[in-house]
Protein backbone atom coordinates (compact mmCIF):
# COMPACT_ATOMS: atom_id res chain seq x y z
CA UNK A 1 0.00 0.00 0.00
CA UNK A 2 1.89 3.37 -0.91
CA UNK A 3 0.13 7.05 0.74
CA UNK A 4 1.42 9.83 0.21
CA UNK A 5 0.49 13.79 0.53
CA UNK A 6 2.73 15.89 -1.79
CA UNK A 7 3.54 19.45 -2.04
CA UNK A 8 5.06 19.10 -5.07
CA UNK A 9 3.49 18.50 -8.85
CA UNK A 10 3.44 14.82 -9.79
CA UNK A 11 2.59 12.69 -13.02
CA UNK A 12 -0.25 10.08 -11.76
CA UNK A 13 0.10 7.85 -15.22
CA UNK A 14 4.24 7.56 -13.91
CA UNK A 15 3.21 7.31 -10.16
CA UNK A 16 0.55 4.16 -10.80
CA UNK A 17 2.63 2.74 -13.43
CA UNK A 18 5.85 2.51 -11.49
CA UNK A 19 4.23 1.36 -8.18
CA UNK A 20 2.44 -1.69 -10.33
CA UNK A 21 5.83 -2.53 -11.89
CA UNK A 22 8.05 -2.38 -8.24
CA UNK A 23 4.85 -3.85 -6.09
CA UNK A 24 2.58 -5.90 -8.04
CA UNK A 25 2.90 -9.60 -8.92
CA UNK A 26 2.51 -10.34 -12.82
CA UNK A 27 -0.45 -12.00 -13.38
CA UNK A 28 -1.63 -11.57 -9.70
CA UNK A 29 -4.46 -8.87 -10.50
CA UNK A 30 -7.21 -9.15 -13.63
CA UNK A 31 -8.26 -5.29 -12.76
CA UNK A 32 -6.99 -2.02 -12.02
CA UNK A 33 -9.43 0.87 -11.93
CA UNK A 34 -7.58 4.46 -11.78
CA UNK A 35 -9.26 7.47 -10.26
CA UNK A 36 -7.16 10.88 -11.22
CA UNK A 37 -8.86 14.33 -10.02
CA UNK A 38 -7.08 17.42 -12.08
CA UNK A 39 -7.94 21.11 -10.58
CA UNK A 40 -11.01 22.75 -12.68
CA UNK A 41 -10.62 26.65 -13.53
CA UNK A 42 -14.36 26.82 -12.69
CA UNK A 43 -16.72 26.18 -9.28
CA UNK A 44 -19.97 27.53 -8.77
CA UNK A 45 -19.91 29.05 -12.06
CA UNK A 46 -17.17 31.38 -11.37
CA UNK A 47 -13.52 31.60 -12.39
CA UNK A 48 -11.05 29.62 -10.31
CA UNK A 49 -7.15 31.19 -11.07
CA UNK A 50 -6.05 28.89 -8.67
CA UNK A 51 -6.33 27.13 -5.24
CA UNK A 52 -4.47 26.31 -1.72
CA UNK A 53 -5.40 22.91 -0.38
CA UNK A 54 -3.91 22.78 3.55
CA UNK A 55 -4.08 19.98 5.53
CA UNK A 56 -2.88 18.56 9.02
CA UNK A 57 0.08 16.66 9.14
CA UNK A 58 0.18 13.53 10.29
CA UNK A 59 -3.97 13.39 10.85
CA UNK A 60 -4.26 13.39 6.93
CA UNK A 61 -2.14 10.34 6.58
CA UNK A 62 -3.77 8.67 8.87
CA UNK A 63 -6.97 9.11 7.98
CA UNK A 64 -6.20 7.89 4.08
CA UNK A 65 -4.33 4.89 5.41
CA UNK A 66 -7.38 4.29 7.28
CA UNK A 67 -9.79 4.62 4.52
CA UNK A 68 -7.07 2.78 2.38
CA UNK A 69 -7.02 -0.16 4.56
CA UNK A 70 -10.75 -0.70 5.28
CA UNK A 71 -11.56 -0.63 1.63
CA UNK A 72 -8.63 -3.12 0.80
CA UNK A 73 -10.17 -5.38 3.32
CA UNK A 74 -13.77 -4.65 1.95
CA UNK A 75 -13.23 -5.84 -1.31
CA UNK A 76 -10.65 -8.16 -1.00
CA UNK A 77 -7.81 -5.77 -2.79
CA UNK A 78 -4.76 -6.97 -3.91
CA UNK A 79 -3.12 -3.26 -3.33
CA UNK A 80 -3.75 0.36 -3.64
CA UNK A 81 -1.61 3.63 -3.89
CA UNK A 82 -3.10 7.19 -3.70
CA UNK A 83 -1.04 10.16 -3.45
CA UNK A 84 -2.67 13.71 -2.65
CA UNK A 85 -1.21 17.05 -3.29
CA UNK A 86 -1.21 20.20 -1.01
CA UNK A 87 -0.39 23.27 -1.16
CA UNK A 88 -0.53 25.70 -3.91
CA UNK A 89 -2.25 24.18 -7.06
CA UNK A 90 -3.24 25.72 -10.76
CA UNK A 91 -5.50 24.87 -13.10
CA UNK A 92 -4.78 21.31 -14.68
CA UNK A 93 -2.59 20.19 -12.19
CA UNK A 94 -3.34 16.65 -10.88
CA UNK A 95 -4.65 16.71 -7.29
CA UNK A 96 -5.34 13.51 -6.38
CA UNK A 97 -4.27 9.78 -7.85
CA UNK A 98 -6.49 6.63 -6.28
CA UNK A 99 -5.29 2.98 -7.87
CA UNK A 100 -6.93 -0.08 -6.89
CA UNK A 101 -5.52 -3.56 -8.04
CA UNK A 102 -7.67 -6.58 -7.64
CA UNK A 103 -8.49 -9.97 -9.38
CA UNK A 104 -11.55 -8.81 -10.30
CA UNK A 105 -13.12 -5.52 -12.08
CA UNK A 106 -16.25 -5.24 -9.82
CA UNK A 107 -13.90 -5.32 -6.89
CA UNK A 108 -11.38 -2.84 -8.20
CA UNK A 109 -14.36 -0.13 -9.31
CA UNK A 110 -16.08 0.03 -5.99
CA UNK A 111 -13.15 0.38 -4.34
CA UNK A 112 -12.02 2.81 -6.05
CA UNK A 113 -14.78 4.71 -5.81
CA UNK A 114 -15.27 4.27 -2.08
CA UNK A 115 -12.03 5.33 -1.35
CA UNK A 116 -12.15 8.29 -3.32
CA UNK A 117 -15.90 9.04 -1.80
CA UNK A 118 -14.50 8.38 1.84
CA UNK A 119 -11.47 10.95 1.29
CA UNK A 120 -13.82 13.53 0.06
CA UNK A 121 -15.84 13.34 3.34
CA UNK A 122 -13.12 11.86 5.66
CA UNK A 123 -9.86 13.12 5.34
CA UNK A 124 -8.41 16.74 6.64
CA UNK A 125 -7.76 18.74 3.38
CA UNK A 126 -8.97 22.41 3.37
CA UNK A 127 -9.56 24.08 0.09
CA UNK A 128 -9.13 27.99 -0.70
CA UNK A 129 -10.20 29.29 -3.90
CA UNK A 130 -8.60 32.34 -5.41
CA UNK A 131 -11.42 34.03 -7.66
CA UNK A 132 -11.91 37.07 -9.62
CA UNK A 133 -14.56 38.00 -6.62
CA UNK A 134 -11.57 37.31 -4.24
CA UNK A 135 -10.02 34.25 -1.72
CA UNK A 136 -12.39 32.05 0.23
CA UNK A 137 -12.67 28.93 2.12
CA UNK A 138 -14.53 26.22 0.24
CA UNK A 139 -16.58 24.57 2.79
CA UNK A 140 -18.60 21.96 0.53
CA UNK A 141 -18.17 19.78 -2.21
CA UNK A 142 -19.55 18.80 -5.78
CA UNK A 143 -21.86 16.03 -5.48
CA UNK A 144 -20.28 12.62 -6.60
CA UNK B 1 3.57 19.74 30.50
CA UNK B 2 1.00 21.67 28.61
CA UNK B 3 -1.85 20.79 25.70
CA UNK B 4 -0.98 21.79 21.86
CA UNK B 5 -3.75 23.48 20.36
CA UNK B 6 -3.12 23.20 16.32
CA UNK B 7 -6.38 25.45 14.32
CA UNK B 8 -6.74 25.18 10.55
CA UNK B 9 -7.89 26.79 7.43
CA UNK B 10 -10.12 29.77 7.95
CA UNK B 11 -9.98 29.24 11.72
CA UNK B 12 -6.79 29.77 11.85
CA UNK B 13 -6.96 32.94 9.83
CA UNK B 14 -9.73 34.07 11.96
CA UNK B 15 -8.20 33.71 15.26
CA UNK B 16 -4.60 34.32 14.00
CA UNK B 17 -2.65 31.54 15.27
CA UNK B 18 -1.74 27.96 13.76
CA UNK B 19 -0.18 26.38 16.97
CA UNK B 20 -0.27 27.83 20.73
CA UNK B 21 0.12 25.82 23.97
CA UNK B 22 -2.18 25.51 26.93
CA UNK B 23 0.72 25.60 29.85
CA UNK B 24 -0.12 24.25 33.21
CA UNK B 25 -3.49 22.19 31.83
CA UNK B 26 -4.77 20.95 34.89
CA UNK B 27 -7.03 18.29 32.92
CA UNK B 28 -10.72 19.23 30.69
CA UNK B 29 -12.49 18.01 27.44
CA UNK B 30 -12.23 19.65 24.17
CA UNK B 31 -14.61 22.15 24.79
CA UNK B 32 -12.92 23.71 27.58
CA UNK B 33 -9.75 24.04 25.44
CA UNK B 34 -11.79 25.88 23.18
CA UNK B 35 -13.10 27.65 25.65
CA UNK B 36 -9.23 29.11 26.49
CA UNK B 37 -8.19 29.24 23.08
CA UNK B 38 -11.39 31.33 21.18
CA UNK B 39 -13.21 32.82 24.08
CA UNK B 40 -16.28 31.30 23.21
CA UNK B 41 -18.70 29.48 25.76
CA UNK B 42 -19.09 26.76 23.14
CA UNK B 43 -17.76 24.52 20.64
CA UNK B 44 -19.70 25.63 17.39
CA UNK B 45 -21.41 22.77 15.81
CA UNK B 46 -19.40 23.43 12.38
CA UNK B 47 -15.96 23.51 13.99
CA UNK B 48 -14.65 19.74 14.16
CA UNK B 49 -11.70 18.53 16.79
CA UNK B 50 -9.12 16.09 16.87
CA UNK B 51 -7.20 14.95 20.03
CA UNK B 52 -3.90 12.95 19.11
CA UNK B 53 -5.09 12.98 15.69
CA UNK B 54 -8.39 11.25 16.25
CA UNK B 55 -11.45 12.58 15.29
CA UNK B 56 -13.11 14.07 18.74
CA UNK B 57 -16.24 15.35 20.34
CA UNK B 58 -16.34 18.64 22.37
CA UNK B 59 -16.79 16.04 25.79
CA UNK B 60 -13.44 14.18 24.93
CA UNK B 61 -11.37 14.27 27.35
CA UNK B 62 -8.10 16.15 26.90
CA UNK B 63 -4.70 14.83 29.15
CA UNK B 64 -1.48 16.47 29.86
CA UNK B 65 0.50 16.26 26.52
CA UNK B 66 -1.96 15.88 24.30
CA UNK B 67 -2.33 17.67 20.41
CA UNK B 68 -5.91 19.20 20.18
CA UNK B 69 -6.41 20.38 16.89
CA UNK B 70 -10.13 22.36 15.61
CA UNK B 71 -10.73 22.71 11.85
CA UNK B 72 -13.67 23.33 9.68
CA UNK B 73 -15.62 20.77 8.22
CA UNK B 74 -13.42 19.21 5.23
CA UNK B 75 -13.65 20.09 2.04
CA UNK B 76 -15.87 17.77 0.70
CA UNK B 77 -17.87 16.96 3.94
CA UNK B 78 -21.01 18.40 4.74
CA UNK B 79 -21.15 17.67 8.68
CA UNK B 80 -19.46 15.19 10.80
CA UNK B 81 -17.74 12.54 9.60
CA UNK B 82 -19.53 9.10 10.80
Amino acid sequence: MMIEVRDTGFDPWSEVAAYQQAVLGVGQFGATAVFIGTMRDFNDDDRVAAMYLEHYPGMTERALERIADEHVHAHDLLDVCVVHRVGDITPGEPIVVVAAWAAHRREAFAACRGIMEDLKSKAPFWKREERASGSRWVEHNTPG
Amino acid sequence: MAVTVKLFAHLRERHGFGETRLEAWSGGSVGDVWRQVSGEDELPAHVLAAVNLDYARADTAVADGDEVAFFPPVTGGRGRPR
